[in-house]
């Protein structure tokens, strides 16, 4: 039975002005369920103030078979990466 | 209002932390038992609350009382028959869904009792009234959301929820006797329409099963209460 429940990927916005982030996945039988399940499994000690729940089969992940195609051509391109700038102390979650 | 006397502020108090602590108790019980680790750590926040609640009560009557007796020597030293909770709590928690029933049953009339008890002129319960709200806010809507996925369910979870309704039906009596007894309409009311959505009904009146409000209770607590009670009946005042 259990292993028939649907899967739900979890988003947690820890506080507000930042973006939700992936924390994990729980078993719900559906959408109203999951948000329970969220909200017990993964808020329990004050780790957010918004929570997003996604079926796990919305979504489209890439290839790992395709993983030298999409990603290995990056990482010689250091100049893409802001490193060239001081970052001002205030500025945070950068 | 019958013509009960009013109650005291301690009898309040007590009756008030006894059923949070036994029915904390009690779901503290499927832990490591429920039907997956969501549910169980659902299940165990929701009896964490309930703990919380019962030590500000406890606290508080033990305060009102004034014989030096804290919100542990309430819980862990008193005997059976000095209990207030009410019998619907100390309940066994048969199938998921019957506790999801008595759940919803409970948390429905504590979201009353505490709207009711938030205008208290006693500060110190209003605060802990205003407090528990929000978290049995959340106990009744998670029960209730519960009893309606299971009536509305597979026939198997159907029946196993309506079988939940009939057998704890009669201790709800319980929960509206004396200064208790106006929150009844609105209860039913709310009750009846999550009911109603689950495709089932409040069932037709029984002879309630009533006494644990006077400390005259079901067998179960008392087996209930030599689990909890081990430690500080083993090694009095011990402490970690």
């Amino acid at each position: 039975m259990a292993n028939h429940t649907p899967i739900w990927e979890v988003f947690v916005r820890a506080k507000n002005g930042l973006s939700h982030r992936h924390v994990g996945s729980v078993h719900a039988a559906d959408a109203s369920g999951a948000v329970q399940a969220a909200r017990d499994v993964y808020t329990r000690r004050s780790e957010g103030v918004s929570l997003w729940v996604v079926p796990s089969g919305a979504i489209t992940a890439s290839d790992p078979g395709d993983a030298d195609a999409l990603f290995a051509p990056a990482e010689d391109k250091v100049y893409r990466h802001p490193t060239f700038y001081v970052v001002p102390d205030n500025v945070k979650h950068i | 209002m019958g013509p009960s006397p009013a109650l005291s502020p301690l009898d309040l108090a007590l009756r008030l932390g006894d059923d949070a602590l036994i029915l904390s108790h009690r779901l503290c019980e499927w832990s490591g038992h429920a039907p997956t680790l969501e549910i169980d750590l659902a299940l165990s926040n929701i009896g964490l609350d309930l703990l919380g609640q019962a030590q500000f009560f406890l606290q508080h009557a033990g305060g009102l009382e004034g014989a030096g007796r804290d919100a542990d020597a309430l819980a862990y030293r008193r005997e059976e028959h000095e209990f207030r909770n009410c019998l619907l709590v100390e309940q066994p928690n048969g199938d998921f869904a019957r506790t999801m029933v008595r759940q919803f049953f409970f948390s429905s009339w504590q979201a009353l009792r505490f709207e009711a008890l938030a205008d208290s002129a006693d500060a110190e319960m209003a605060a802990i009234a205003a407090k528990a709200g929000k978290e049995v806010a959340y106990h009744v809507r998670f029960s209730a959301e519960w009893v309606v996925r299971l009536g509305d369910g597979t026939a198997e979870s159907r029946r196993r929820v309506a079988d939940g309704v009939n057998w704890l039906w009669r201790f709800v009596d319980e929960l509206f006797t004396g200064e208790d007894s106006g929150l009844r309409p609105g209860w039913e009311a709310a009750a009846g329409a999550t009911l109603a959505q689950a495709g089932l009904e409040l069932p037709a009146p029984v002879r309630g099963v009533t006494g644990g409000r006077e400390g005259r209770h079901s067998e179960h607590l008392g087996h209930l209460l030599a689990e909890m009670q081990y430690l500080q009946r083993t090694h009095p005042g011990a402490q970690w």
